[in-house]
């Protein structure tokens, strides 16, 4: 083989951003090469800039407010910064596609299937003819089921992988050279993001493009890519084929990211310990209504008779994927949203009680949500935030008490207390979930729903948080509903399980045995995506 | 152990740092920032109209006694008339005063209702810089009233003449004062208006989006109907019944301004009610009055701050132009539609619409300056450029 010029060449890359007078640097000089065929993986935490990175290769930023201080993008030989638009345009689509991360956004909900991927393939000089054989071809390459009856279906009709699955269909429409995609996998289910995954492997194989693949994942790269890249802070720190620098990283942040994956293992249930809250054939079912009377004609039944008991000092984790009712079930024992079944808070019901006299319980029993960004009020302080329970619980504690709770209970999550005054937008991610939780514990409950409380976090802080929960644990006794689609965070920390499906219990019992031993299809599906990522082909789970 | 650190207190307001950075914002904003304190300044004056334009004088020493006649009103027989109310203005009262004492008038010798006596042309009578100096002198003849003492030497001059900045209007009424009064009067029912309407409609609002379901579908259905009945017919009609008067005014634009906001409200209620930290308050108890205060209500605020500087406007709008189709304050009321429509019956006399005109045309280019950097302060992209 001659030493011809790789397919992809980055050298010296730097983006700078312009906000008013100030430029930040958010990329600064990167250099990686790519050759035809091969995969290469960029990761790095939120923030890094491996996005910013991808989007420069074909121009996709927003000049002029960002600017390439240095660097050039070589695709075959020629350079993509300088090029005019026109050609740009023709390398855009055909020559390097792009699949983003949110398959709703990226897809227009005006137009059917047919013409969005139609569209493309006439833009870069397809025939119309045979447009349509083309576009079921396409679809059929992808493992879109059924596509000839899909065609005339719009995005909103299609779940989170049937949509990526069409974004692919659409970026392979004129055979690219190179494929690019930016967390593809990162809105959708484990399972689904198994069967994604191993469809990208599958025709990068085959019609032998080069893929470049942004992840924060780490078992996702081992799985995908030959060749990684580590980025921090706008730089590639380390570079490498995949296994060595995984199996010897030479960076500290290498090491700190490899290192950060959730460990541990719960401790095992003790069926001895008091039961602090017990649920029994809990069910959420929201009417379907229809015709001018508005009859009720059916049920969504988005929980359908589920039972659980959480014990004093332990864990039950609620996993599932999207759309089966972990979220609901967490909210109704709560009775923030209405429910049938009996619902008992330490032998006590809580059936039928009003808002007022559920208020008292609302001391014991409180909520940690997944967004960080979304679950604190931006107008108030860190302090207004945390000490409301306390004035809403009337805790007849004075307003330096107040204070003085509020620092204990932010010194008890890790959170500076000095920092009390300041607003949730001064604080990162993984602080204001800390901030959240602050809030939970300062009442100090003994019942905590965790409704996916690491999922919006990087990797490294995702570690830090389900510490800072367990430890929390140790110390105070709690009870908690853990729910997740995260089985690694799962496994950390549930000692009971429960695997829910379309509102449905699958599968429940300790953990370990579950973990060990999956009895339903369904639970070893998921499970083969979760830690494996290895896609279920048999059916038991859907697109 | 302690672990809060000290509460600071920043002065007399605590602003939080989103706020601040409004407040730099709207400083930034140099046209926004100028006709804020313009307006300020020109509202002030307004509002003390009793001490700029007055028939009264602020001050007057009688025989030795002080008398405050702006504040106090005397009977006439104090200064040896006969009338209940003493006529400052009437030459021999104010001779009598002269003689025994000393009168401090404010700048403009006149108060919205005053008429002019003794004018130089019959009314409206222009601005006096504008008079020859034949009208001047004949108007200081009528003004003596045959006392030869009170014609200056030489028959006098226009600057013997008291001063009409801006001429009469048809009632004999020094437009001047008419235009302070009826800018205080304007800019009062604004902002009464707005402020009433717009607390009605957050309320109505906020209401209809937190609970939504059948409260939300009756109420915006009854909206729809309500805001869609003809406001200038139904204003008509009423204003013919009961005699129109500002608070009587005030109630009928009250019936239908306020549902200007409760759509924009409402969607910012729907839209933050289902936000994450809004369950975590009702997970941690806080009542429903409670969560729509401290939680949903600061959200929606924004949204209807930033249009409150218009809705002002469009109230003081809809009040001169039913004082220009006659249907507003009760006559004589310094009103600055009525002034308007002086000056349409009036082509000959210029100065009494291009007055009006002026006025109107800057309280309402000023609140609109006004509106737009306060738009622009809380406008979050803005910060950014």
């Amino acid at each position: 083989m001659t030493a011809a010029a790789p397919l992809l060449s980055v050298r010296d890359l730097s983006v700078a951003f312009r906000h008013g007078d100030e430029t930040h640097v958010v990329v600064d000089r990167v250099s990686f090469t790519l050759e035809r065929g091969q995969a290469l993986a960029l990761v790095g935490e939120s923030g890094s800039g491996k996005s910013v990175t991808a989007q420069s290769i074909v121009k996709l930023l927003p000049y002029p407010a960002a600017s390439h201080p240095s660097g050039a993008v070589l695709f075959k030989g020629r350079d993509v910064l300088t090029m005019s638009d026109a050609s740009l345009r023709d390398m855009r689509g055909a020559g390097v596609t792009m699949v983003f991360q949110e398959p709703m956004t990226s897809l227009n909900p005006l137009h059917t299937i047919e013409r969005q991927v139609g569209e493309i393939i006439a833009l870069h000089g397809g025939r119309a003819a045979s447009t349509r054989d083309r576009v079921i071809a396409l679809l059929t390459e992808v493992g879109l089921a059924d596509p000839a009856s899909r065609l005339g279906a719009y995005p909103h009709q299609l779940s989170g992988g049937q949509r990526q699955r069409v974004m692919i269909a659409m970026a392979l429409a004129n055979r690219p050279d190179l494929f690019i995609a930016d967390e593809p996998t990162t809105a959708l289910d484990v399972t689904v993001q198994a069967q994604i995954l191993a469809l990208l492997k599958d025709l990068q194989a085959k019609l032998g493009m080069a893929l470049l693949f942004i992840t924060h994942d780490l078992g996702i790269v081992r799985k995908i890519a030959r060749d990684v890249a580590v980025m921090q802070k706008g730089r590639i720190v380390e570079a490498g084929k995949t296994a060595e620098v995984f199996a010897n990283p030479q960076h500290p942040y290498t090491k700190m990211l490899l290192a950060a994956e959730t460990k541990g293992e719960a401790p095992a249930r003790d069926a001895a310990a008091k039961p602090i809250l017990e649920a029994n054939d809990v069910r959420v079912w929201f009417p379907i209504r229809h015709g001018f009377l508005r009859r009720t004609i059916g049920h969504v039944k988005a929980v359908d008779g589920v039972s659980l008991t959480v014990r004093e000092g332990q864990t039950v984790g609620v996993v599932g994927e999207s759309g089966s009712g972990k979220t609901t079930l967490g909210l109704a024992i709560l009775r923030l949203i209405r429910s049938q079944g009996t619902i008992a808070y330490c032998g006590r019901g809580l059936s039928g009680l009003t808002v007022k006299e559920m208020r008292p319980f609302r001391r014991d029993m409180q909520i940690v949500f997944q967004d960080p960004f979304g679950s604190l009020s931006p107008r108030l302080s860190v302090a207004e935030i945390v000490e409301e329970g306390l004035i809403a619980q009337k805790t007849r504690l004075n307003a330096a008490e107040r204070r003085e709770a509020v620092a204990r209970a932010l010194a008890d999550t890790g959170v500076d207390p000095a920092s009390m005054d300041r607003y949730p937008h001064e604080f990162s991610g993984g602080q204001r979930q800390r901030i959240a939780i602050a809030r939970a514990m300062a009442l100090d409950p003994k019942f905590v729903v965790l409704d996916e409380p690491t999922s919006a976090l990087d990797m490294s802080v995702q570690a830090q948080i389900v510490d800072l929960l367990r430890d929390l644990q140790k110390r105070r006794a709690l009870a908690y509903l853990f729910i997740s689609h995260d089985l690694r965070v799962v496994r950390a920390l549930a000692s009971e399980i429960v695997v829910m499906r379309r509102g449905e219990v699958v599968e429940s019992g300790p953990a370990r045995e579950v973990f060990a031993a999956p009895r339903s299809d369904y639970t070893r599906a998921l499970f083969a995506a979760a830690f494996a990522i290895e896609a279920e082909t048999s059916g038991v789970v859907s697109q | 152990m302690t672990f809060a650190p000290p509460q600071h207190t920043h002065g007399w307001l605590k602003l939080s740092p989103m706020n601040r950075r409004r407040l730099d914002n709207f400083r930034r904003n140099r046209r926004g920032l100028w006709s804020f304190w313009i307006f300020m300044a020109l509202f002030a004056v307004s509002l003390s109209a009793e001490f700029v334009a007055n028939d009264r004088p602020l001050i007057a020493s009688y025989k030795g006694e002080l008398l405050f006649p702006v504040l106090v009103d005397y009977p006439e027989d104090k200064f040896g008339g006969f009338e209940a109310h003493t006529d400052y203005r009437d030459p021999d009262i104010a001779g009598e005063i002269e003689a025994h004492g000393w009168m401090v008038w404010p700048p403009i010798r006149f108060a919205n209702a005053t008429t002019k006596l003794d004018p130089p042309t019959p009314f409206p009578s222009p601005p006096t810089w504008t008079l020859s100096e034949a009208q001047c002198r004949a108007a200081i003849v009528a003004h003596a009233r045959g006392d030869a003492k009170k014609i200056p030497p030489g028959g006098g001059a226009c600057r013997d003449l008291e001063p009409e900045w801006l001429g009469t209007d048809a009632d004999g009424h020094d437009v001047v004062a008419r235009l302070i009064y009826g800018f205080r009067i304007s800019v009062l029912f604004g902002l009464i208006l707005a402020g009433v309407s717009s607390a009605i409609g957050i309320a109505a609002g906020a209401v209809q989006g937190y609970f939504g379901g059948w409260l939300d579908l009756t109420m915006q259905r009854l909206i729809e109907i309500w805001s869609s009945l003809p406001h200038l017919y139904i204003l008509i009609i009423l204003s013919a019944i009961l005699t129109p008067g500002f608070v009587v005014l005030l109630t009928i634009l009250l019936l239908f301004s306020w549902v200007s906001l409760v759509h924009l409200v409402r969607a910012e209620f729907l839209r933050a009610r289902n936000f994450e930290y809004v369950t975590a308050a009702r997970a941690l108890g806080l009542s429903n009055a409670k969560i729509i205060f401290k939680h949903v209500l600061p959200n929606a605020m924004v949204a209807t701050l930033t249009f409150l500087p218009f809705i002002v406007n469009s109230s003081i709008s809809t009040l001169t132009s039913l004082d220009f189709l006659g249907l507003g304050m009760p006559p004589g009321s310094p009103s600055l539609g009525e002034l308007l429509l002086q000056g349409k019956s009036n082509l000959s006399a210029p100065w009494l619409g291009l007055s009006a005109f002026a006025v109107v045309a800057l309280m309402l280019s000023l609140l609109i300056f006004i509106g737009e950097a306060v738009r622009d302060a809380f406008d979050p992209r803005k910060t950014f450029t």
